[in-house]
């Protein structure tokens, strides 16, 4: 059937009716009320305070690695104030089995998955012990090439699919890791193979210093997963109902075989890029730090669960002060961890028997040790 | 024993692996139902179905990172990258992520990735597809790097390359899949890698080298008997890590020696080669070791490869440098 000329295909239309259709996914809005009654999670009071703890904790957690970053007594660290929602509403979402293929901002999430506290210390130190993944955890290292992480999840994903496990690969990545190639190839081939991961990007605004509006001309970045074929969804990254409910979802879609989700969570880190110098004042303004901060997501769901009468200021302080006890005690842990060898970096280099280059450097290695 | 071409004895080596372990996996770009543009997984996926080999979206990087979340997920990759010349797309995932991996995550999670690559000159390929990048990845730790010269030598390498529990990049000179053939065993044999092969004895000069230089030098080394010479040809076979003692012992014998490859001479392998016999071997030498490989420019594609490529005259003109020192 020939097509009316009056209904030709307009690709600025077609462009611009599918970005309106990225609306924002809201369900608790900044005054801690909920205005999206059909979606709201059926969690339990226990599991409501649960990821509220896990958020109070992640705060005070973060308030605390930068005080120990300043005092030299902690490695690299991106903070991660404001994105508490985003990171752990969502890994709420997740299972046991799953596996977590992070970026470096996302050590919360791993912590919560399992990964001891001293080791994430020893990791931000660059100790080769904070890296050693025990057995049974389903986490990866926190990547730093970013992008690359995308990639690798659809191939865990793939692996999933092809022994038959019921659980998904998750990976995290940021506005600016949009841009990459990595990005695109991981939502492509998770697309492609139709397998059980779930992409999240946390739009914080600003790739270090460069803001969103640079990165793309797309409006939104959860629409770059229509061009993959797979669903994707613009939420609210700083209410944590929203961020769990659209990660439920997509767990629950890819364990049936409906294949990968993209969410794009829209939040806003409060500190700096890294504690490595970043000077967040040189690009921002403190009105544009306001206006977020008035977002923030613990205060909303705060006043969430205390309408619900199931939290109370005595209760935070109580996870404030575990928090800051058990930080303790993990840096004391970090602290005592053996002096790296360099016959330990070689030793950990290769499965199997050595190379002649590397036995030999291994020899010379450990015999200047043992004096 | 079957005769085969180096090209039919990788795919048998990847049928012989996957036959004997269900973890082993066979993808990339045209690999399944077309067996590849050089038909080297020709009838696996007909074999073995499309869960265990198949292809992939176009695209270099996301094969690697297939590659590195299939090996967590306990598989044992064989991915392939269909020119080398390409590599460059996925050189986060070979050096950056795979030859780390065990690295960074303390042993926990080692990479047996094996990465097939067909690449070398002389067969008039486009731009990109030819070149010698082996210098590349054998410079980065966590990588072994494999280059057969002989179908035999390639099929029992490819086995040893899959069962590796480490990331092995295995090259495939493109002008010596179909060259010549050679009896093959059937089933499963292996090549130990990092072990070399002398593949002509010799007592004058040792000519250390890989891949289709092998065969460049085998000719040298007939030409020079016949003017006197007795020349030794060692086939590196593999490149990262080299087998120092095969090397040193050949240099002990002959104290002379020249390093041959198809890599400029910034590039490749063989400044290695020649820094490792003078740390360990200099008293022995009664001459420099020199060195004979393609001049330092971008590889010059297809009508001008022959005038660039290192040829047997290069390789007698160099040797007689030595032996006349």
């Amino acid at each position: 059937m020939a097509a009316k000329k009056d209904k030709q295909f307009n690709p600025v239309e077609t462009l611009h009716s599918i970005e309106e259709q990225f609306v924002m996914f809201q369900i608790l809005n900044e005054e801690g009320e909920i205005v999206n009654q059909d979606a709201e999670p059926n969690l339990s009071e226990e599991e409501l305070t649960e990821l509220m703890t896990r958020m109070v904790y992640t705060r005070i957690l973060d308030q605390r690695s930068i005080s120990l970053n300043r005092q030299g007594r902690l490695g690299f660290y991106a903070p991660t104030a404001g994105q508490e929602a985003s990171q752990l509403a969502s890994h709420f979402a997740l299972e046991k089995e799953d596996f977590i293929l992070p970026g470096y901002r996302d050590v919360p999430q791993l912590l919560f998955h399992g990964l001891p506290l001293h080791m994430a210390f020893l990791w931000s130190r660059g100790h080769y012990e904070g890296s050693i993944i025990p057995e049974g955890l389903n986490i990866f290292i926190p990547q730093i090439i970013i992008g690359a992480q995308y990639i690798q999840a659809a191939g865990v994903a793939l692996g999933f699919q092809k022994r038959g496990v019921k659980a998904v690969a998750m990976t995290y990545t940021g506005d600016g890791g949009t841009s990459q190639g990595d990005f695109y190839e991981g939502i492509n081939f998770a697309g492609a193979y139709r397998v059980p991961a779930i992409f999240v990007i946390q739009n914080n605004q600003y790739a270090i210093s460069t803001p969103r509006e640079l990165q793309t001309a797309a409006k939104t970045l959860a629409q770059k997963g229509v061009a993959a074929g797979i669903p994707s969804i613009l939420v609210d990254g700083m209410d944590a109902l929203a961020v769990y409910v659209a990660t439920r979802d997509a767990r629950e879609r890819a364990i049936n075989g409906e294949g990968p989700t993209l969410i794009e969570t829209m939040c806003y880190r409060y500190g700096p890029h890294t504690m490595a110098g970043d000077d967040p004042t040189r690009y921002r303004t403190s009105d544009t730090d306001n206006e977020w901060e008035k977002r923030d997501p613990l205060v909303r769901f705060r006043k969430y669960l205390e309408g619900k009468g199931i939290w109370s200021e005595e209760k935070e302080n109580e996870v404030i002060e575990r928090a800051k006890e058990e930080i303790k005690e993990a840096i004391k842990k970090a602290d005592a961890a053996p002096k790296q060898k360099v016959s330990d970096f070689i030793k950990i280099m290769y499965k199997g028997d050595l190379p002649y280059n590397v036995q030999e450097q291994l020899d010379i290695y450990t015999e200047k040790e043992s004096k | 024993m079957a005769q085969m071409t180096m090209i039919q004895a990788i795919t048998d080596a990847m049928r012989t692996e996957l036959k004997n372990d269900e973890n082993v996996l066979v993808f990339g770009e045209d690999v399944g139902v077309n067996g590849g543009v050089f038909r080297a997984t020709e009838g696996l996926q007909k074999e073995f179905g499309e869960d265990r080999v198949f292809d992939t979206p176009l695209a270099e990087s996301g094969i690697g990172g297939l590659a590195i979340g299939l090996s967590l997920t306990g598989f044992r990759p064989v991915m392939e990258i269909q020119f080398f010349g390409f590599i460059f797309e996925v050189i986060d995932s070979v050096s950056g992520q795979l030859a780390r991996q065990s690295f960074r995550t303390g042993g926990r999670f080692n990479a047996p990735v094996t990465i097939r690559s067909p690449f070398g000159g002389g067969v008039a390929t486009p731009e990109m597809h030819a070149d010698s990048l082996e210098g590349l990845v054998a410079s980065q730790p966590g990588l072994k790097v494999v280059i057969p010269s002989t179908p035999y030598d390639a099929k029992g390498l490819l086995i040893s390359a899959i069962k590796d529990d480490n990331p092995v990049v295995f090259l495939e000179h493109m002008k010596l899949y179909r060259s010549f053939r050679q009896e093959v065993p059937e089933g499963e044999y292996t090549i130990p890698l990092g072990k070399a092969d002398v593949k002509r004895e010799g007592k004058d000069l040792s000519i250390i080298t890989y891949g289709a230089m092998v065969h460049e030098s085998l000719k040298a080394a007939e030409v020079l008997e016949k003017e006197g010479y007795s020349v030794e040809v060692v086939d590196l076979r593999t490149i990262q890590p080299l087998d120092i003692e095969t090397i040193i012992a050949s240099v002990e014998k002959t104290n002379r020696a020249i390093v041959v490859q198809e890599a400029q001479k910034q590039a490749g392998i063989a400044a290695n080669v020649v820094s490792e016999i003078t740390e360990r071997a200099i008293l022995s030498l009664e001459a420099p070791v020199l060195r004979v490989a393609a001049p330092d420019t971008i590889y010059p594609f297809a009508q001008g490869e022959n005038a660039w490529l290192p040829d047997v005259n290069d390789i007698i003109e160099t040797a007689k440098k030595v032996l006349t020192f």
